[in-house]
Order: C-alpha cells, then sequence, then structure tokens
C-alpha cells in the first residue's frame, strides 16, 4: 500500500470539479423521474386499458433491463435518427427515464393508499377529474411518499458513475482521467468512492428520519 | 448482425452474464445470511463492525467499487483478480449488503413467541436459529430477494466496463463491428428482459415450495405488475429505505 498524499491532494480539485457534474446529472435526473414516474402512475389509474396496458409494459421493460445498456442505447441511436445531445443531456434523460419506472411504482403505492372516501367525496363535490388529482389525491399521496422518492435519488447518485461510460466528466471519468495521464490510480479511485460514502450515507440517514417523522 | 458475431460474442456473452449473475448471488447469498445474522449477535462489536460494512458497501457505487478492485487492489495489495472474479466480488460484496439487510428484517419479522418457545425448550443459539427461526423467516425473505436478483442481473451489465465479455460487451463489439446500433441494442435489451422474466417466475415457483413447507398458501399478487411484485407504500417505503436504497447498481 503505497498512499501518496501529494497525488491526493493534486486530484482533490479535479474531484471537486467532478463532484459538481455528479451532483448536477442526480439533480437533473431526479427533476425528470418525479415527472415521468408521476405520468406513469396517473396513467396506471386511466379508465381505458388502451392506456394502462401499454404504459405498464413499457415500464415494466424499462425496469428490467439494464441501465448502462439503455444508456449505450440512447447514446448511440439516437444521433443515428438525427436527435443530438451532449453526453450529459442524454445521461440525464436515460438516468431519469429508467429511474421513473421505480419512482412510478413509488407513486402508484402512494395514490393507491389514499382511502376510497376521499375519490368518492371528490365526485360528490362534482371535482373535475383534473382538480381530483391535483387538490385532493395527489397532496395526500406524495406526502407519505417522499422517503421513498428521497431514497431513489440516492440509488440515482450511486448510479450515475455509468455515465462516465459515454464520456461524461463526472468524479469516476476524472479518476480513470488522472489515472490514464499520470498512472496514479490508488488515490483517485479510493477518494471517489470515499466521496460517494461521504454523500449517501448521510442522505439515507437523513430519509430514515423523514421516514420516522412522516410515520405511516 | 451476421451469424459470426452471435456465435462468436452474443451466444457466449450470454453465458457469462448467466454464470456472472449465478456466482455472484450465491456469494451476495453467503454475505447476506452471514453478515444478517451476525447483526442479530448480542456482542455490540459483532454488530457494530457488521454494520459499519453495511453502511459503507450500501454507501458506494458498485461500479466504482468494481473499478477499485480492477485498478487498485493490484497496485496497492500486489494482488490481481481475473477480471471475471473482481466483478463477481464487486457485485457479491455490494449485494449481500443490501441482502443482509433483508436477512435481518426477516428475521426480526418472526415472531417472538417463537423464539421465546425454543428457549424454553431450552434449544442452543445454533438449534434455534437453524430449526425455528430460519425456516419461518426464508419464505419472507424470497420476494424481496427477487427483485434484488433482478438487479443485480441488471448490474451485470457493469462487467463489461471492465472488459469482461458479456452481453454489454458483445454488444459494443458487434456495434464497431456492423454500425447497427438500433437492432444489437434492442436485441439485447430483449435479451435481459426475458433472463429477467425467466429468473422471477423461478423465483415464485422457490417461494411457493418454501410457503407450502411451512404450511402458508402463496400470497395472491393479483393484478399487479408483471414481474415486480405489487408493493403497498408502507412496504415500498420499508423496502426502498431498506434495500434498493443504494439500489440498482444501484
Amino acid at each position: 500500500m503505497s498512499w501518496n498524499w501529494d497525488v491526493a491532494k493534486d486530484f482533490l480539485p479535479e474531484l471537486g470539479k467532478g463532484l459538481l457534474i455528479t451532483l448536477e446529472a442526480t439533480a437533473l435526473g431526479s427533476v425528470l423521474a418525479f415527472a415521468l414516474g408521476l405520468v406513469w402512475a396517473m396513467a396506471f389509474r386511466s379508465p381505458t386499458r388502451f392506456v394502462r396496458w401499454p404504459v405498464a409494459a413499457v415500464v415494466e421493460f424499462i425496469r428490467n433491463t439494464p441501465l448502462l445498456v439503455q444508456l449505450f442505447f440512447f447514446y448511440y441511436v439516437l444521433p443515428t435518427w438525427d436527435i443530438k445531445f451532449s453526453a450529459l443531456t442524454t445521461g440525464v434523460i436515460a438516468l431519469g427515464l429508467h429511474y421513473s419506472t421505480y419512482t412510478a411504482e413509488v407513486y402508484r403505492a402512494g395514490i393507491d393508499g389514499v382511502p376510497k372516501g376521499q375519490w368518492e367525496a371528490a365526485t360528490a363535490l362534482s371535482l373535475s377529474r383534473g382538480r381530483t388529482w391535483i387538490a385532493v389525491i395527489l397532496p395526500q399521496a406524495i406526502r407519505r411518499v417522499v422517503p421513498a422518492l428521497g431514497n431513489y435519488v440516492i440509488a440515482m447518485l450511486k448510479d450515475s458513475p455509468m455515465l462516465a461510460l459515454i464520456g461524461v466528466v463526472d468524479m469516476l471519468q476524472k479518476a480513470r482521467a488522472e489515472g490514464a495521464s499520470s498512472f496514479q490510480y490508488i488515490e483517485p479511485y479510493t477518494m471517489v468512492g470515499i466521496a460517494f460514502i461521504v454523500i449517501a450515507y448521510p442522505a439515507s440517514l437523513l430519509m430514515r428520519a423523514l421516514e420516522r417523522r412522516l410515520g405511516h | 448482425m451476421t451469424a459470426g458475431l452471435w456465435e462468436n460474442w452474443l451466444l457466449p456473452g450470454v453465458w457469462i452474464t448467466i454464470q456472472l449473475t449465478l456466482y455472484s448471488a450465491i456469494f451476495a447469498a453467503v454475505v447476506a445470511f452471514g453478515i444478517g445474522i451476525a447483526r442479530t449477535s448480542p456482542l455490540w462489536i459483532v454488530r457494530f463492525l457488521t454494520g459499519f460494512y453495511v453502511e459503507v458497501f450500501r454507501g458506494t457505487s458498485a461500479l466504482v467499487l468494481m473499478f477499485w478492485l480492477f485498478f487498485v487492489m493490484p497496485l496497492a495489495f500486489q494482488y490481481q483478480l481475473v477480471p471475471m472474479w473482481a466483478a463477481v466480488l464487486a457485485l457479491g460484496l455490494t449485494y449481500g449488503a443490501y441482502g443482509s439487510e433483508i436477512v435481518r428484517g426477516a428475521i426480526a419479522a418472526v415472531a417472538p413467541a417463537q423464539r421465546e418457545a425454543a428457549i424454553a425448550l431450552s434449544f442452543t443459539p445454533a438449534q434455534r436459529m437453524r430449526r425455528v427461526i430460519l425456516p419461518q423467516a426464508i419464505p419472507e425473505m424470497i420476494p424481496p430477494f427477487n427483485n434484488l436478483l433482478i438487479e443485480l442481473l441488471k448490474a451485470t451489465a457493469l462487467v463489461s466496463a471492465v472488459s469482461v465479455a458479456d452481453i454489454t460487451f458483445a454488444a459494443q463489439l458487434s456495434r464497431l463491428a456492423t454500425g447497427d446500433s438500433l437492432e444489437i441494442y434492442a436485441i439485447i435489451l430483449v435479451l435481459y428482459f426475458v433472463l429477467a422474466f425467466v429468473l422471477t417466475r423461478l423465483m415464485r415457483l422457490l417461494e411457493r415450495r418454501a410457503k407450502a413447507g411451512i404450511g402458508q398458501a402463496p400470497v395472491k399478487s393479483g393484478k399487479g405488475p408483471l414481474i415486480t411484485r405489487k408493493l403497498s407504500a408502507r412496504q415500498e417505503a420499508e423496502q426502498s429505505s431498506n434495500i434498493i436504497t443504494a439500489g440498482g447498481a444501484q
């Protein structure tokens, strides 16, 4: 074991830059996953099976295939259809789409947990379908699933290094570049690994605390 | 896509993916039961160390761990693993940490009266675990293990990054050779989906057997999703906080 503090110190600014990209990808991916997941969850509740079935099939398919392959799919196939995005945008889309299939299940569970009386009350008050969702169902459903959603943000953070494999310059890519140029592997990779634990562990403690507070 | 690519890369790639999933699952199961049972130990030092292990391996990213084992271990410890085993080690350690939470949760969910009855009958702690607690806890573990197994299958795609010739690696080669990105990636996405489907069916079978073994009927999942199980809000929250958190390769 030959840990060199000088190498570690030199790599630190690079790690910081990579961290910003990692956090950016996670944050944008989360926004997309939260929004799309809600769309899927509401589609599961659609009155017509011509919406329910195709959406369920697509969601199942995306959830049960690897994110990495989906990432490559978007990165290599979209340009052949003349849709050109940067690597980061492609990564965010793939990450957000993949995790939207998980958040959809979370929302669905939350929506199923809203008592039937709430739906009936909304009907009795002759609220429109849109008002029922926005003013009655979703505020109750989302509150109880916030910790579960937060856990998927942590999961996304830990999946974000995959974006390095399509060339996004996140923490892992910074470590790979450092290794390729200076043959210093030990410090960069170890620091990246530690950085993930340092971010993910307090975040998961926070989610556990939130879970207790919101209670079930 | 030519026949040569199929025979020389894709089909062997499928076999490598199956092997990786199998070996990592076995290793992860050993870790999960070892750590999960140790976390119920009366000694605080054992609980602390195993808890530390779980937090570290759930906290880090499987891909980063794989790169670490692949690039740093040979330099730091003068010990180089074959890429395949580095991959199995990384996946097994990570998913073992998630799995240990399932084991711990299922053991904690066994009715306290069962444990007390075993003590009253003066079973040794080992007999209590083997004869009374585990037989009741294991059927409860199978559904969450199923979800974890699918996550593990998906995570095996990461090994292509350390040049293990799995399906994803074969797809990269085929793409470079033919340029048919759409066709190749569509095919391998379907391949992964089929593998996930087969695994789920096998786990359902296992669940039915295990539940029949202790005289319970399996819960009907009703109109749930095709593959993953339908969860209540509470289960979902618990499960995601315990298991998928670090999620996927997550």
